[in-house]
């Protein structure tokens, strides 16, 4: 066994190949981590000790048998919305804490299929609403860079442990920019993939148009390698693309001469911190320096995705969270008076503040005599949004930008104003509302906290943000530096 | 917009959120503040502009109308807060 361990899912494919170490061992290693300063950053709200030695050691069999697949062996974290079968499902919330799926999502099912070794489930905010992890019914996570400050959100436990060394790799979700948020305010790399591309079946729903599950890793191969796992159609999903899948990992080195970029001056508004804006230019640039072309576009109704999102978002939350009434699974009150007072009570005592609030947001918008004012015109907003993606993308291969406006702020910064916290992700919603791809990379780092530059690519697109990403992190370093708290 | 406490009680209400009176004029200020920002949309143009509910505009699939899933009732009711004889129990909810 080695002194230290290489911290990317594809050094650790390798060294396993090579019989360096074992699965158990890597395995072992994650774990001594986890106990040892995860107290601090609260990443994870359940350890699977036992069940990831169990799955260390069967892909260490199956690795001995010589029927091992790239990522048979790797550890990975899987954020608390994914069902797992005999482990608590959360979602951060109070109102599933005694909650145990009684199925895999089917994500799961995918990265049990390929021997990943699932370290445990990452903290997040509550049913995913959040921007900080904050909300998170089990409290919030610490950013390894900062412990002062948040990791982001809502994916902020599985950010905070790929970017401490407490996983190679982990699972998330993005419903406005829940892994690229996170992934920015950690200094690792996340991608959202298109609408239908990994199957919702058993993430738990928050907004059913605008979810879409993806990877969080230290490097954009590894993001490659963990869509090859969990990407695909899934009949179980009524949404699922049947497009087929593809090698993600296959375009990676591919030249990059001529790409076509696209810098929307929408990005670059009064609420971006000078200092990011200088960092994603310096970006640019060393793309243009590989063959790269850039040039300004204009995305005229992106200052709208924000509200449009704050309508469509709790309007489909609270239709979601209806399922939650007490009676089936869940959070129960004690000795309910009447069938109504069992739901209210129950509810009320099960959510918390920010999912309560969307609820009623939701609740309002979709009510007689404001549906049209809120809900439909929402709609058309978000018609308008997936039109300048259009327009855009008949011009330019990829567009580029920051992901967030400020870097990683202080726990507690943004609790009096729930508006303040939700333009957190000002760059990230209209990506959802219109369904296309988005990853983030780290771009640099201002005042010793991570800058994440966002990379929007078509419908299907993945490959070929991969492979800037990729070409990109060939030539700078950002990405392989080493949180604080890690070292 | 502004949202008054009433309206916010009959929204928690149609919500099945039991909220306490003394919380009613912070949730009333707070979703005011909400609206408030949501209505910045308003500035956009958007007559003639069909709605999109959905990113792809998928069409839904149909399936064949066959059984599926094998009943798993004890499986799910082992997840229920109560439950008697394979049941799900409520208060009382006719006299």
């Amino acid at each position: 066994m080695p002194d230290s361990f290489p911290r990317t899912a594809a050094a650790i494919s390798a060294a396993l190949e090579n019989r360096e170490f074992s699965s158990v061992e890597i395995t072992r290693h994650y774990l001594d981590r986890i106990a040892k300063i995860d107290d601090e950053l609260n990443s994870y709200i359940t350890v699977c000790e036992d069940r990831a030695l169990k799955q260390a050691r069967a892909a260490d069999d199956i690795r001995a048998a010589g029927r091992a697949s790239i990522l048979t062996g790797v550890p990975y974290a899987n954020k608390d919305i994914f069902c797992t079968k005999e482990t608590r499902t959360s979602c951060g919330s109070r109102m599933l804490d005694n909650f145990i799926a009684p199925y895999n999502a089917t994500v799961v099912e995918h990265l049990d299929r390929e021997g990943m070794v699932m370290l445990g489930k990452t903290n997040m905010d509550e049913f995913a609403m959040g921007s900080s992890n904050e909300t998170s019914y089990y409290g919030p996570v610490r950013n390894p860079w900062d412990l002062e400050r948040v990791p982001g959100g809502s994916s902020g436990g599985s950010a905070a442990a790929v970017a401490a060394g407490l996983a190679p790799v982990a699972t998330g979700t993005d419903t406005g920019g829940s892994i690229r948020q996170p992934a920015a305010f950690c200094g690792i790399s996340g991608l959202k993939p298109t609408y239908g591309r990994v199957s919702r079946f058993g993430m738990i729903a928050f907004a059913s148009s605008l979810d879409q599950g993806g990877p969080l890793a230290l490097t954009a191969e590894d993001l490659a390698l963990m869509m090859n796992v969990i990407a695909g159609f899934d009949e179980r999903d009524s949404t699922s693309s049947e497009r087929a899948t593809e090698d993600f990992a296959s375009k990676l080195n591919d030249s990059v001469e001529g790409l076509r970029i696209g810098v929307p001056k929408e990005f670059f508004d009064d609420a971006l911190d000078p200092d990011i804006g200088d960092c994603v230019s310096a970006a640019v640039e060393q793309l243009e320096k590989l063959g790269a072309r850039a040039r300004e576009i204009s995305l005229a109704s992106l200052p709208l995705s924000i509200p449009a999102y704050y309508v469509i978002a709790p309007a489909e939350c609270s239709s979601n969270l209806s399922r939650y009434d007490g009676v089936r699974y869940g959070h129960r009150c004690e000795n309910p008076k009447d069938l109504m007072d069992l739901y209210c009570r129950s509810r009320a005592e099960g959510f918390g503040a920010e999912v309560k609030r969307r609820i009623l947001v939701g609740a309002y918008a979709l009510s007689s005599g404001y549906y049209d004012a809120y809900y439909r015109k929402a709609q058309q907003v978000r018609r308008l949004i997936k039109q300048d993606f259009e327009s855009a993308f008949a011009q330019v291969d990829v567009i580029i930008g920051p992901t967030t406006p400020t870097t990683a702020f202080r726990v507690g910064e943004h609790n009096d104003d729930p508006v303040s916290m939700y333009l957190s992700d000002i760059y990230t919603t209209a990506v959802n509302l219109s369904g296309v791809t988005s990853l983030s990379v780290p771009a640099g780092y201002v005042d010793g906290l991570p800058v994440g530059m966002q990379i929007i690519g078509n419908y299907f697109d993945e490959a070929r943000l991969l492979n800037l990403a990729h070409v990109y992190q060939t030539v700078t370093d950002w990405h392989l530096r080493v949180a604080p708290c890690a070292a | 917009m502004s949202i008054s406490t009433d309206e916010v009680k009959a929204i928690a209400r149609l919500a099945r959120l039991a909220i306490d009176d003394s919380a009613i004029p912070g949730y009333a200020d707070q979703l005011s503040r909400i609206l408030t920002f949501i209505e910045q949309m308003n500035q956009a143009e958007t007559d003639g502009i069909e709605p999109m509910a959905h990113p792809l505009d998928l069409n839904v699939r149909l399936r064949p109308d066959r059984v599926t899933e094998k009943n798993e009732r004890d499986l799910f009711q082992a997840q229920a807060p109560q439950i008697k004889n394979g049941l799900y129990l409520v208060p009382k909810v006719i006299d």
